[in-house]
């Protein structure tokens, strides 16, 4: 586990963003004085220091102070209100970049002072990928740097010792400290209590027992710890030792299977990007299909060379390992990432995973073994082509917006179609015909068979002015869309109610339809509801 | 089923004149057929496997078509006479050609559109099964048009419809292509609220129709005809006709049986609207 500490975030981030947009507005940066800078948090009526950076630390300014004590100790401070909520924006995308160490990697939640921030990252298996543990962490403080970032790391078998080594064993010549394997006690020993990670009050108790080192923590007996000093503090340690399991959750799950590709040189070319996806998506689909399931969501996450990222993300319509059917997927979407200065890494996940057991074929051998087997397999190919179809429309207007239509047991128009699947579920039996014909009985169990229906029902009923002739009368004409339509045949009432157990907010609970032709010949479907008028569809 | 000529327009000079022309024209047919059939295999240098016809089940309309029905093979076009307006009149007659050209093949229908109002449980009506139906709502005519050449790509699928706003001749070209490259037909309909652009009367689709609603039933009792609302009553142009002459009819939906009512009555001969 990796723990890593930015003591200063917040102020170099705000430091970083300023130097941007003066980069952006180059005349004004010229002649511009470096000046002490710290971050002000409101408490009430008074004004403190959140965070300070390194010149106002010199001249004796610190978190916690009011902001007028600050002034009088270094005049020339200048104070600006933290931004909790862009701090945490970049803190996530810091997170995400973080990604491409690790793919577990998860927010330190407990809130810092000092406008720092913590990342845990579980570098367990990856490691070697960099050349080690050390090498790993040595390149992560340089990049850091470069973003403009002080990074401290500590580097051990558990979350709480990593925690503690990284806060408070490393220092600025010495960014990096790692434990030994199973060394955490003796590695722990000499640090304070605070290191931890003890709320307030439970640091205060040990402070006033006069336990200030983590040793004399370790001098008690075990029995007597928890009674004594609380169970928080006997948790903290006994995970800190590695006698206790510590559940960290990462930021986003770890998707079950991704094939990583790092790049000696930046890539930004769209053959070459192309060309990368291609051996991802390769290595991916051999890897799953060795695991038998296949993928419902993949997601391929490039890596600039300036720390930001994209990602792009396909779904399908059902389980898929096909790497020449995914990259006709992705190929219409790379379009949409843009390299930017080059790519510098890419990593493509398969995040959602269903069982795919059957092997699955291409056209042309799903042809050549129908030819073998008869028909029951040429029923597999096609729908296994249709699929294809769906996922592509998918891809494009969103899954939501390819679909079927069901009936719904409802009498309301607008309620009785119901979107389905855009491929009918196949429930698994042994002869492999049960999802045709569920499909057919599915026919019979539709609309009842009743009056005629109009074929464009309108999103909304819109209202209309309409005359009847006496109050249950069809309308002799109406107003639709500032045009007078003449009434010349109708046919109803026709009373529909919606469900009695629907909250009554939702209209009134019957509507009186009826079909209407106007002199035109042009038909409409109309319904009173309480002695308003509303037109819903077109007949044909 | 009998074919009436009921001629609104003008009843003195025309029928004798079109009753002449009919009989040239089925005097000429078994000619016209072979010559067309072998132009096709000088074109596109294929059989004419495949290259059906449906018949619209309307004697007035199969005869005007060539082959004695709608090619299953290739792109419709279907317009409201009236935008808005005539919206039911012009879905009912693309959902009837739509059931006809689908009632020979197996497999799923691709409608694409913008707006999701096509309402399933009128589908019955018009020999389409609902579960056949996959939607697909787009997001703008391009996305329509992409989602039915990505259709007309699928040969799993029996026939492609989509909704647009306007035609668009080369888009329709690239519809037309690659419904005879996969043999499959292609219906296009036009929706939209505002008044047109001139539609361009060049089109490499089969057929273009352009459909209006009718007063119907004209034949019943008067003291029916304010209660009851009868079968749909349709004037339905044909404006063009690839191998084949405009023409204009009157037809009449039956929705229970799911066919061209009783009588289709021809009303205008070519020569009269066109000539």
């Amino acid at each position: 586990m990796l723990s890593l500490w930015l003591p200063s975030f917040a102020i170099q981030r705000r430091q970083r963003s300023a130097k941007r947009s003066e980069q952006a507005k180059i005349s004004t940066s010229a002649g511009q004085p470096e000046y002490p800078l710290a971050l002000t948090l409101r408490d009430g009526p008074r004004i403190l220091l959140a965070a300070v950076d390194s010149a106002a630390a010199q001249a004796g300014a610190a978190p916690g102070q009011t902001l007028a004590e600050a002034r009088a100790l270094c005049p020339g401070l200048h104070s600006e209100a933290i931004a909790p909520a862009a701090d945490r924006a970049a803190l996530d995308k810091l997170t995400d970049w973080c990604s491409r160490y690790t793919p577990w990697v998860a927010l330190d939640s407990a809130g810092e002072p000092g406008g720092a921030a913590g990342l845990w990252l579980d570098i367990t298996g990856c490691a070697h990928l960099f050349g080690g543990e050390e090498a790993l962490a040595t390149e992560l403080v340089a990049r850091l740097a470069r973003f403009g970032l002080t990074a401290r790391i500590g580097i051990a078998d558990t979350a709480g010792a990593a925690w503690a080594c990284a806060r408070h064993t490393t220092e600025a010549a010495q960014p990096i400290r790692s434990i030994a394997p199973g060394a955490q006690r003796e590695a722990l020993t000499p640090l304070s209590v605070a290191a931890l990670r003890l709320p307030a009050a439970e640091a205060e108790l040990l402070r006033r027992f006069g336990l200030s080192r983590i040793g004399d923590l370790l001098e008690l007996p075990p029995a007597a710890l928890e009674p004594r000093v609380g169970p928080v503090v006997a948790r903290r340690l006994r995970q800190a030792l590695g006698a206790l399991d510590e559940p960290i959750s990462p930021k986003t799950p770890v998707p079950p299977h991704l094939e990583r590709l790092n790049f000696g040189e930046p890539i930004g070319t769209p053959e070459d990007i192309a060309r990368a996806v291609k051996r991802l998506l390769g290595k991916l689909c051999a890897k799953l299909e060795k695991d038998q399931s296949g993928g419902r969501k993949f997601a391929l996450t490039a890596y600039r060379v300036d720390g930001s990222l994209s990602r792009l993300l396909v779904g399908t319509a059902r389980p898929l390992r096909d790497a020449a059917h995914l990259k006709r997927l992705f190929a219409g979407k790379l379009e949409a990432l843009d390299p930017g200065y080059g790519l510098e890494a890419m990593v493509l996940a398969a995040e959602t995973l269903e069982p795919l057991t059957a092997l699955q074929m291409t056209l042309e051998e799903g042809r050549a073994q129908a030819d073998a087997k008869g028909p029951t397999s040429v029923k597999a190919a096609a729908r296994h082509d249709l699929g294809r179809l769906v996922d592509r429309l998918g891809g494009r207007f969103g899954f939501e917006r390819v679909h079927r239509l069901t009936p719904r047991e409802s009498h309301l128009p607008e309620r009785c179609v119901a979107p389905g699947p855009a491929l009918p579920h196949r429930a698994r039996s042994p002869s492999g015909r049960a999802g045709p014909a569920k499909v057919g009985t599915r026919r019979s169990l539709g609309w009842p068979d009743g009056p005629v229906r109009p074929v464009r029902l309108l999103t909304r009923p819109e209202s209309i002015e309409a005359i009847a002739a006496w109050p249950d009368a069809p309308p002799a004409q109406f107003r639709w869309r500032r045009l007078l339509h003449r009434v010349a045949r109708a046919e109803g009432p026709e009373r529909l109610s919606r469900e009695w157990w629907l909250p009554r907010d939702e209209g009134a609970a019957d509507r009186d339809y009826f079909r209407v032709e106007d002199e035109d010949g042009r038909r409409y479907w109309l319904y009173r509801e309480e002695s308003h008028w509303f037109l819903q569809g077109l007949f044909a | 089923m009998t074919v009436e000529t009921l001629d609104r327009t003008n009843p003195s000079r025309e029928q004798p004149a079109r009753q002449h022309e009919n009989q040239r024209h089925l005097s000429h047919r078994p000619h016209l057929e072979g010559l067309r059939r072998q132009v096709r295999l000088l074109e596109r240098g294929e059989s004419d496997e495949g290259h059906g016809v449906a018949p619209l089940g309307a004697a007035a309309l199969d005869e005007r078509l060539p082959g004695g029905g709608l090619a299953t093979t290739g792109l419709h076009e279907i317009l409201p006479a009236r935008n808005e307006w005539d919206d039911g009149a012009a879905s009912g007659f693309a959902l009837a050609l739509l059931g006809r050209l689908t009632a020979q093949r197996e497999g799923t229908i691709l409608w694409a559109a913008r707006q999701a109002d096509l309402y399933a449980p009128a589908l019955a009506g018009f020999a389409v099964a609902t579960d056949r139906l996959l939607l697909a709502r787009t997001e703008s005519d391009g996305g329509t048009l992409w989602a039915l050449e990505e259709g007309l790509r699928c040969p799993d699928l029996a026939a492609v419809v989509g909704e647009v706003g306007d035609f668009d001749p080369t888009a329709a070209r690239r519809l037309q292509l690659a419904a005879e490259t996969i043999g499959r037909p292609c219906l296009l309909l036009q929706r939209q609220r505002l008044a047109s652009r001139r539609a361009s009367t060049a089109s490499p689709a089969l057929t273009r129709w352009r459909v209006e609603a009718q007063a119907g039933n004209r034949r019943w009792p008067e003291s029916l005809q304010r209660d009851l609302v009868g079968n749909p009553v349709w004037r339905v142009e044909l404006l063009r006709c690839r191998g084949g002459r405009p023409a204009v009819f009157e037809v009449e939906w039956d929705h229970a049986t799911s066919a061209f009512a009783l009588a289709a009555e021809l009303c205008d001969s070519a020569s009269a609207t066109f000539g």
